[in-house]
């Protein structure tokens, strides 16, 4: 028994379990925690009423969508509208399959890789489930059969059309640097520290990536300020309009859950996963079970630091209008990083790929793009410039509707 | 029709350059929020946690349920002069008015019924009152299972006075030392039992 649990098959089950049962809590206490920070950002006190500090709102709430009346409105198609919330959620925790936890325990003779599996193309693996994400979405909004809820599934669709670009191009300046897809091979290699002091994670080399990164993860996850999906102001809920109960709270817990992911993502892509500079438990030669528990927590911790951001720009940042979020993509994120990507390529054709000067030459991108943003004429607004200017057509409409009416 | 001269034209504002890049305005947002995180957590929140903690309402013009004072010697204050029933916008008090028992005055009611319903609480009532008899107190978590429940007559209006006056006292009780008024003593009312005990004698 004891040796089944140590292959890497039995690993592989627990880990299974373990994540799939760990993160449903999580997720629930992400949405806790949601409320709470958006309580204290509005200088108010959040749930507390049910248990100390309120810590158990969410059970509360999670049997009431238990009991509510399930309602299928009659005009839905109703297979798609009960798969959509299942495609959302599944998709969402799939994802932690390769996400490498724990790095390697060695078990008397053997070495086992704490995490789900490891395959070769993990990364690759990581991007096309999360992208698949956005299925969830758009299946609910077209199953609702409903205006509001088609609009929120087309603005989901254009919109991971338009962030997947620069999402697969910052992973590309990672894999060009670390040379590999393999997301535990990638971490291994982040391990170590530059003089001693600053660790050898990919956020020294690019931060510019690692910082669009960050941003394409947010649109991909429908997470404010991209949240236009469901935009409750405009599409009262968009592609979620007509669910209600369980099923409405399984695309909650969807979304939640793709957050955790695209975190782990960013962790493992940008901030050296398990590894954490200084503690010897979090190197890579350590296989010990407690240098397991070890690297599991830097892991969770850095993720916790990013679903924290996540929460403090949500509760700071209005929504972006469409087209403004259409521009940033298509106009400020996409070039931004092809240039990266050609510096990527450049530096790996001179072998420079882990040197300062990948630093230099993301802060050379940095201030090409500032410089085009002060010197471009195009206003905030995004109001073509060959449009009459507001105040005369203000006007013109002004007299003709004062001259129809008197 | 709006005249051009009041249009206010506002121009899109001037951006610098640190401006137009988006990231130094978002990151100055997210230190806003996060002096404010900061404030809660280790602060105090503005929330008042309602059933254990009450926000001290002003006594004196909080506009809660409605009360009929007593004078001095514990009777209705109350002369029946209907004052309060025509000011009411909303329509809400009925009074019938009765033969005052005493001598110091000449009505009192009989009835005296407040619909706290149709009541908008805006005090014209305590206003119109000449004697000071109705007043708005700061009770207003007025709750009951039924309409005809809210509906309180005199004696519920009575003993809303008996249970707020130690903390809101009756605010002019001037006017309504009814034998005390004016500089001169008050004559025995003239009403119409009076007359007709006169026209008898």
């Amino acid at each position: 028994m004891i040796d089944f649990l140590t292959s890497q098959f039995g690993i592989s089950l627990v880990m299974v379990f373990g994540i799939v049962n760990a993160l449903l809590g999580i997720t629930v206490y992400c949405i806790f925690f949601e409320r709470k920070i958006a309580a204290w950002i509005q200088d108010r006190y959040g749930p507390n009423r049910v248990g100390p500090w309120g810590i158990f709102q969410l059970v509360a709430d999670g049997g009431k969508f238990l009991f509510k009346e399930d309602i299928v409105p009659g005009h839905v198609d109703k297979v798609l509208f009960i798969a959509a919330p299942a495609i959302s959620m599944l998709v969402a925790f799939v994802g932690f399959a390769a996400i490498p936890w724990g790095g390697q325990w060695q078990v008397n003779d053997r070495v086992v890789d704490i995490q789900v599996a490891n395959p070769d193309i993990g990364l690759l693996y990581v991007l096309g489930v999360a992208s698949m994400g956005v299925y969830g979405i758009v299946i609910g909004g077209w199953a609702s059969n409903n205006k509001y809820s088609f609009y929120g599934a087309i603005r989901a669709t254009a919109q991971m059309l338009s962030y997947e670009i620069p999402l697969g191009l910052c992973i590309l300046v990672v894999v060009l640097t670390m040379g590999t897809l393999r997301l535990e091979e990638i971490t291994v290699q982040q391990a170590g520290t530059w003089f001693g002091v600053i660790p050898q994670w990919n956020v020294f080399l690019h931060p510019i990536a690692f910082v669009i990164l960050f941003i394409t993860a947010l649109a991909e996850s429908n997470r404010a300020p991209f949240d236009l999906a469901e935009a409750e102001q405009e599409l009262v809920g968009g592609f979620h309009t007509e669910y209600n109960a369980l099923k409405f709270g399984m695309f909650f817990l969807g979304e939640y859950a793709h957050m955790i992911t695209a975190s782990a993502l960013i962790c493992v892509l940008f901030l050296g996963g398990w590894h954490f500079p200084w503690i010897p438990w979090t190197q890579p030669e350590a296989t010990h079970f407690g240098a397991v528990i070890a690297k599991t927590g830097v892991l969770c911790g850095k993720i916790a630091f990013f679903i924290f951001l996540m929460m403090w720009i949500r509760w700071t940042l209005p929504r972006f209008r469409f087209d403004q979020l259409m521009r940033i993509a298509w106009k400020a994120l996409i070039p931004m990083t092809l240039a990266l990507f050609v510096l990527a390529i450049g530096l790996l054709y001179f072998g420079l790929h882990r040197s300062g000067w990948a630093l230099v030459g993301n802060m050379a991108i940095l201030v090409v793009s500032m410089m085009f943003a002060a010197f471009s004429q195009t206003p905030v607004t995004g109001r073509a410039s060959n449009l009459p200017p507001i105040r005369e057509s203000t006007f013109g409409m002004a007299a003709t509707s004062g001259e129809i009416t008197t | 029709m709006i005249d051009d001269k009041d249009i206010v034209m506002v121009d899109e504002p001037v951006l610098s350059v640190g401006e137009r890049f988006y990231l130094p305005q978002i990151l100055d947002g997210m230190r806003t929020t996060i002096r404010h995180l900061f404030k809660t957590l280790f602060g105090r929140p503005i929330t008042i946690q309602y059933p254990e903690e009450q926000r001290e309402l002003r006594v004196a013009n909080y506009r809660g349920v409605h009360r009929l004072n007593r004078d001095e010697k514990g009777r209705v204050a109350c002369v029946a002069c209907y004052m309060c029933e025509t000011a009411c916008p909303a329509h809400c008090i009925h009074i019938d008015a009765g033969e005052s028992p005493w001598e110091d005055r000449e009505k009192y009611p009989i009835k005296f019924d407040l619909d706290e319903l149709r009541c908008i609480y805006c005090g014209m009532c305590e206003e119109a009152c000449p004697v000071d008899a109705i007043e708005l107190t700061t009770e207003f978590s007025l709750v009951s299972r039924t309409r005809e429940e809210m509906i309180l007559d005199k004696e519920e209006l009575l003993a809303i006075h008996d249970r707020t006056v130690a903390e809101k006292p009756r605010k002019n009780p001037r006017i309504t030392g009814y034998e005390n008024t004016g500089d001169r003593p008050r004559e025995p009312a003239k009403n119409r039992t009076n007359l007709a005990k006169e026209e008898g004698a």
